[in-house]
Parts: structure tokens; sequence; C-alpha cells
């Protein structure tokens, strides 16, 4: 088990390093740093002076090997757009983005499993096709498309709920119901899966023979087994929203990670690019190993190698 | 993805809007006496030196002062800080300031304010963001208590107009103690509003300042309180106005703006911008494209741009049609001897066929833009009636303009805002002055407009600027088309005025 978890944590730390890489790379690629931050009209003697005052003029492997080894040491640097410490500004948005991924992450699992089930309880009924179009409809909907609908609906029709910003609860339901309904399809095609499997299997069958009731069955036996691989999903999808929230905090005005990811890309803001991949990607990987650890230690069958 | 997004987005508005026709009742903020309005860029810092973002011109007249300020509407110099001013000689002018006017943290204004701001600002060392606005500035010296003179680097006869806009005044003891970053936290001026709380990233609050000095050329605000929110998606915005939690916004896209005319409780109103749009080229030897060397090609592709056919179809009708590279109420921009190029195909194909093209001799050119894509995929069907195929290069600005200053584009659809600055030298030189983005490199151009850049003789700055502006269309080195509009969204109870320098005037704004 602590090899694995090592192994797991060297995997971590190579995903983090290609990232960096990669993001620098592109970001690079993508046009002249100097010219961005220089500003519309600056003439060639300003753009000289940015390159000049943020060390833009050394070999493209200096300043990175110079990012890694302040980031190495714990120092991201200073944002060049918001001239203050990387750390700082990310400090200061993450918890938008914890509180919206997490609250997004139990909107989705708490469509998403009742849904399964009834769709594998009914199966090839009509509340198994309900939920297949609520599945597909959830995939095919673009989410900005989506949150902009709820905001029309219910901020500006209805008046129910703020259209933007974060500073109450009410803010963050419609930005949930966005993000969260996106994701709830996987979750719903492999609880019905892991239902369907696991109503057909010896274990149900003994103790519907036992006079149990459907329900009881269907929730505490099948359901059970069921579950297992949505542990596994929830931690790949929390990944996925923790860095995929751009489009809704942006829409929706939430002063997270994600809108902060855009502004940095942007303004070409490379040290707070970079420290947010590296921080996302490191995230992405621990909580994939972190389902792991939490499936073998519910499910002792699964070993872990 | 991002047009559908936009496209997408903009249908739903429409729809939205009509949908809403009978609701709101335009009272939400004339009940609390506060403008809300949303911006869509953040700026880094509310230091008005301290971001080039338009947000932050805005903020730096809302609670900021200038020595001089311009009448928007005579475009008049006159005093605001300043009582009066003079040019000692050419490299040096001297202001007699106002007194008994107070910071907001009740720092009274003198010499030292004046002293200390410009030799800050004139440092590159401090950094200032957009160094255009300062790096004229030699320095100040205090002469009295409320005499001081400012020394130019340079011949800069244009400093009256910077002087006027994006240079303001901090309060001297605070700016020492405070520097950008505390002025960005806990900003202190002596404009027509305070700033009395910013929330980085987010927010800024204002209120009206009573002590308001009665000369300063503003007026104390008829509406107490403005609170400024950065939203940045422009559906949001739109969803928040006609949710009656915002009062203003502004550079809403004509067709949305067209939609929201049809609820009751908003206003819609049409501006014109200082920003101006142009075709330029490339005409050097070493160019892309060795048909635009040719005169005649320049001048056909100049008849063959519908220019009021595109403002009325696809700009706004408060946009007007351009005849120099520069807009027409900046000082010097007299287009009397500048060639008009009337829209005529039939001309231009003679001038093509004079030049040597037509039949299987056709020109293939990539024509560079980064906004309004609708008007480059117009002239791009005007250009195809002329025999020329105009490729669409469409990318972001610092692209595009890395790609022209490394000698790849032959042709662009720029546009150039001037940064509000009432005077030519801040737009036809940035692009026939040699400087990075001179494409034509016209040595008779750059030395005329040289000429008007740097005496400080108006009269003979007039004139230099008119040769030279006449001579760039003479020589079709650009196709000046229109200047472009915005458009205005607002609460149906306010009333304001629109200015092309897209400067809202919160203070003059009542509610009706």
């Amino acid at each position: 088990m602590l090899g694995y978890c090592l192994k797991r944590l060297g995997t971590a730390f190579l995903v983090a390093l290609f990232v960096s890489v990669l993001s620098f790379v592109l970001l690079r690629m993508s046009g002249d740093i100097a010219i961005a931050i220089a500003g519309e009209g600056a003439q060639s003697a300003d753009i000289e002076l940015v390159r000049k005052t943020y060390g833009l003029d050394r070999p493209l492997i200096v300043q990175y090997l110079d990012w890694l080894g302040q980031a190495a040491r714990g120092n991201f640097g200073e944002s060049l757009y918001f001239k203050s410490p990387v750390m700082g500004i990310i400090a200061d948005k993450i918890g938008t983005t914890i509180i919206l991924s997490l609250t997004s992450l139990a909107f989705a699992l708490a469509i998403g499993i009742p849904l399964g089930v009834l769709s594998a309880v009914y199966q090839g009924g009509l509340v198994d096709r309900i939920s297949l179009a609520v599945a597909v409809t959830g995939q095919a909907l673009p989410n900005f498309f989506f949150a902009l609908v709820l905001i029309m609906l219910f901020s500006v029709k209805l008046r129910w709920l703020p259209v933007s910003g974060s500073g109450t609860w009410a803010h963050f339901v419609l930005p949930t119901i966005a993000l969260g309904y996106y994701i709830t399809p996987p979750f719903m095609r492999i609880v019905r899966a892991g239902m369907v499997d696991a109503l057909e299997m010896d274990f149900v069958r003994t103790a519907r023979a036992k006079g149990l009731s459907k329900a009881r069955v269907v929730l505490k036996h099948a359901l059970s087994n069921a579950l297992v691989p949505v542990v596994a999903l929830a931690g790949v999808q929390l990944g996925l929203l923790l860095g995929g929230s751009i489009v809704i905090e942006t829409i929706f005005a939430l002063d997270g990670l994600g809108y902060l990811a855009y502004q940095s890309i942007t303004h070409k803001d490379f040290p707070v690019t970079q420290a947010i991949l590296l921080m996302l990607s490191v995230a992405y990987v621990l909580l994939t190993l972190t389902a792991d650890l939490i499936n073998a230690w519910i499910d002792p069958r699964i070993s872990v190698r | 993805m991002r047009m559908l997004k936009s496209a997408i987005a903009k249908s739903g508005v429409t729809a939205a809007a009509l949908l809403l026709g009978l609701l709101g009742s335009a009272e939400a903020g004339k009940k609390d006496d506060t403008i809300r309005f949303a911006y869509e860029q953040v700026p880094e810092s509310i230091d008005p030196y301290f971001n080039n973002v338009r947000i932050g011109v805005i903020l730096g007249q809302l609670a900021w002062d200038t020595l001089i300020h311009r009448d928007p509407i005579s475009n008049e110099y006159k005093g605001q800080m300043a009582k009066s001013w003079k040019w000692l000689d050419d490299k040096t002018i001297e202001f007699e300031l106002r007194e008994g006017i107070k910071f907001h943290n009740g720092e009274e204004f003198d010499a030292d304010d004046v002293v200390y701001t410009m030799n800050f600002v004139s440092k590159a060392e401090n950094k200032v963001v957009t160094q255009t606005n300062v790096n004229w500035i030699a320095g100040a010296e205090k002469v009295d208590k409320f005499k001081v003179r400012i020394k130019l680097k340079r011949n800069f006869p244009a400093a009256i107009e910077y002087l006027a806009g994006p240079v303001v005044i901090h309060p001297n003891e605070y700016y020492e103690k405070a520097g950008p970053k505390g002025m960005n936290e806990k900003p202190v001026g002596s404009g027509p509003y305070k700033i009395v709380e910013h929330i980085a990233g987010k927010s800024v609050k204002l209120v009206a300042n009573p002590d308001y000095h009665k000369d300063l050329g503003k007026g104390v605000p008829k509406i107490k309180n403005l609170e400024i929110r950065f939203l940045p998606d422009r559906q949001t915005q739109v969803a928040e106005v006609m949710a009656e939690n915002l009062d203003f916004i502004m550079g809403v896209p004509v067709d949305q703006a067209l939609g929201l005319k049809a609820v009751p409780h908003l206003t819609v109103q049409e501006g014109e911008t200082m920003r101006i749009v142009f075709i330029n080229f490339n005409t050097l030897e070493n160019g892309p494209e060795p048909a635009l060397r040719d005169v005649r090609v320049r001048q056909a592709i100049a008849h063959a741009v519908p220019r009021e056919q595109m403002v009325k179809e696809l700009v706004g009708e408060k946009a007007r049609i351009i005849n120099a590279v520069c807009f027409p109420t900046q000082f010097g921009c007299d287009d009397s001897k500048a060639p008009r190029y009337a829209y005529d195909p039939a001309k231009a194909r003679a001038l093509m066929k004079d030049a040597g093209y037509g039949g299987d001799k056709k020109i293939t050119v990539d024509i560079y833009a980064y906004r309004e894509r609708n008007q480059s995929e117009a002239m791009i069907g005007a250009l195809r009636s002329i025999g020329i195929t105009a490729n669409l290069k469409f990318m972001q600005y610092a692209a595009m303009r890395e790609q022209i200053r490394a000698g790849k584009v032959a042709m662009a659809h720029q546009t150039w805002g001037s940064f509000s600055v009432n005077d030519v030298s801040a737009s036809t030189p940035v692009y026939f002055k040699f400087l990075a983005d001179d494409t034509a490199r016209d040595p008779e151009v750059r030395d005329l407009l040289e000429k008007g850049d740097s005496s400080v003789d108006p009269a003979t700055r007039k004139e230099a600027y008119a040769k030279a502006l006449g001579l760039i269309q003479e020589r079709a080195l650009a196709v000046p088309l229109y200047s472009l509009t915005t458009h205005y969204v607002a609460n149906g109870a306010l009333k304001f005025e629109t200015y092309p320098d897209e400067i809202p005037r919160f203070w003059e704004m009542t509610w009706k």
C-alpha cells in the first residue's frame, strides 16, 4: 500500500512538472508577453522596458528554471498584472471555487444517484427513458447556455435568485445547478449500470427470497454495491470541477480560481497561470489517489497494487 | 465556441427582453440614490497611473482631478486645479494653482502635491504602466506655495491635453507614505466622488464629495452614491440591468442594445467614440504583398470600400465617416488637404486594370483584424468585387501587433482610440512617424508629423498636420473609414449624456 501511494505521488509530481512545462510553452507560443503587458500603443522602448523589468529578456529555459526553483521553495512569485504575491491572490479565490465544486458535486450526486437507481429498477420503462433524457440533455447542453437560461428564468423573470456575485449562499444556487447538472449524467449512468448488475446477483435474489421489502433490497443490498465506483468517479469529477468552472465562474461573476485562470491567461500573467495549473494538476492526481484508497477501504476485495 | 456562445446569448437576451416587456419600474437605483454601474474589465490597480484599462480612466476622473480640464463639448482647455498656465519656453510650463482645494483625507492641495506627483511618475523605475502618458515629463519644481513649473523632456505641445486627462494629481504626503499599493487599497484623490471601499477584482464604492471645490469644472455630484462592479461577462451585465440590479452599463453590442430597447424600464443610447477604424497597408520594399506598393492598387481599395453603407448597416447612426487617420475633434485633425475616395467600384476596377491587374492576374492577400469581425468580412466582400481575394486572419490585438511589427502583415483592419487624448499627436504619428507600427515609412510624412508634434505654435502645428494628413491620403498609405460607436444601457429613470471619450460623467447625471 505504501509503495502504491509513493508511486502515485511520484506520478503526481511528474504530471505537475509536465503540465507546468506545457503551460509555459503554450503561453509563450501565444505571443510576446512583454507586448501584452505594455498595452495598446506601447512603443518599442516601452516594451523593452517591460521586458527588462520582468526578466523576460532572459533565455526561456532560464526563465522557466528560475520559476521552477522558486516554486519548489513555495515561492510562486508576483503576479505581473496585479503586482502582488501569487499565493495571496490564489488564497483569496480558492475558497469560492472549493465551495462551488463541493456544492456542484453534492447536487450531481443528489440527482444522479436516485435517477440511476430508479432507471435500473424500472429498466426500459418510462422512468428509465425520462432519466435517459435528463442525462442526454445534461451532457448535450452547453453549460454556459444552461446558465443563461437559469439566469433569465430565476433571476430576471421570477427575481428569486441573484444573477451574479458571491456574497450569500443564494449566489451559489444557480452556479451550482448549472455546473452540477453538467456532471450529473456520468453518476446516473454508472449507478444505473451498477444497479442493473447488482439486481441480477445471487445475494440480491437471496435477499428477495428471504422476504425483504423491495426498498430494503434495492437500497441496502444492491445500492451499496453499485456505489463503489461512484466514489472513484466523484474524486475524478471533483478534480474536473476545481479546474473546469471557468465559464460558470465568469458568467456568475464568482471570484474564484477558474475566473482567475481565465484572467491570467488573458493578461498573459504567467506566474499566476503556472501556479494555478500546478495546483490543479496536483489536486487532480491526489483526488484520484484518495478515491482509489477509499474504494479499497470500502470494498476490501479491491486490491491496491 | 465563443461565437456560438455569443450568438445563443444574444438571441436569448432579445427573446427575454421581449418576454419582459411589461416588467420593471426603473425606480430601483433612484430609491436609494445610488447608481449601480458594471464594467467588464478588472483594473490591476485603481491608482490611475498603474492600470491601462478604460475603467481606470473613468475612476481617475471620478475620484481625482487634473491641473487642466477640457470642456467635452467645446474642447476648450480651462483651469482645474490650476487657475492659469503659460509656456515659459518650449519645454517649461508654469502653473498658478487654485487655493482652497482639499483632498479626500483633508490634506490641503498646493505646489508640493504637483511637484511630488510629477517627479514620481516621470521616473521610469516607478513603473507607471502607460509610459506614453508620462514619458515626456522631466520633472517639476516649486516656485512658491501655489506656483509650480513642469519641465518637459522634449518639445511636446500635447502636454496640455495629457495634463487635462490621464495625469492626475496625488496628495504628496499620503502618496509618499502609502505608495501605489496603498493608493490602490485606500485611494485618496480630490475628485467629485470619494472612494470609500475597494474590493480588488470585485467592486468599488464611491460617495459624492460634498466639499468638492465649485470651480473645478466638474461640479458636486447630483447623485449621492455610485457602486462599480467588475462583471466580466457581457450577458451577465445585461441580465443584471434587466433584473434592475444595475443602473448603467456601457459597450453593449449593437444587436443586444436593439433587443433591450423593448424593455420599458431601460434607456438605450448610442454614443460616438474617439476610436477610429482604418485599413493600414505595408508598402515597404520588403513588405509581404508587392502589389500594395502600387499606389493605384491602394487607391482602388479606398474606392472599393462602401463606407456609408457599412456605417448604416454595421456600425451605428452616431458613427461618422472620416477622411484622415485621426478623430475629427482632435487638435490638428484637419482633412482639408486630404483627397476623398468616394465609393466607386467602377473607378476601383479601372485603377486595378491600370495597375496591371485583372483577368488571370489577381491579388490574394491576408487581412489581419482583431475586433469587429463583421466589418472585416464586409471589407473582404468589397475587395472581392474588384478582384482582390482577401483571407481573414483574426486574432488577439497583441498577436496582431506582433505580426505587424515583424513586417508580416500586408493589410490590417486597424482601430485606434488615442487613449481619449484629443490631439493628433496621439493618433496619426503612431502609424506614420517611423515608430514600430509604421509600415509605410514615408520620410516626408514623418517630418511633417514631427514638426506638428514638436512645435509649440498652434498655427504651425495645424499646418504641418494638415499637410501630413493630405500626403497620407494622396499616397493612399491608409484608408480611413469611420469612427466607432458604443451603446449605453441604463435605468430609464437616469438622465445622462454620452461623450466621445467614453467617460461617463456620473457627477452630471440626475434622476428624471
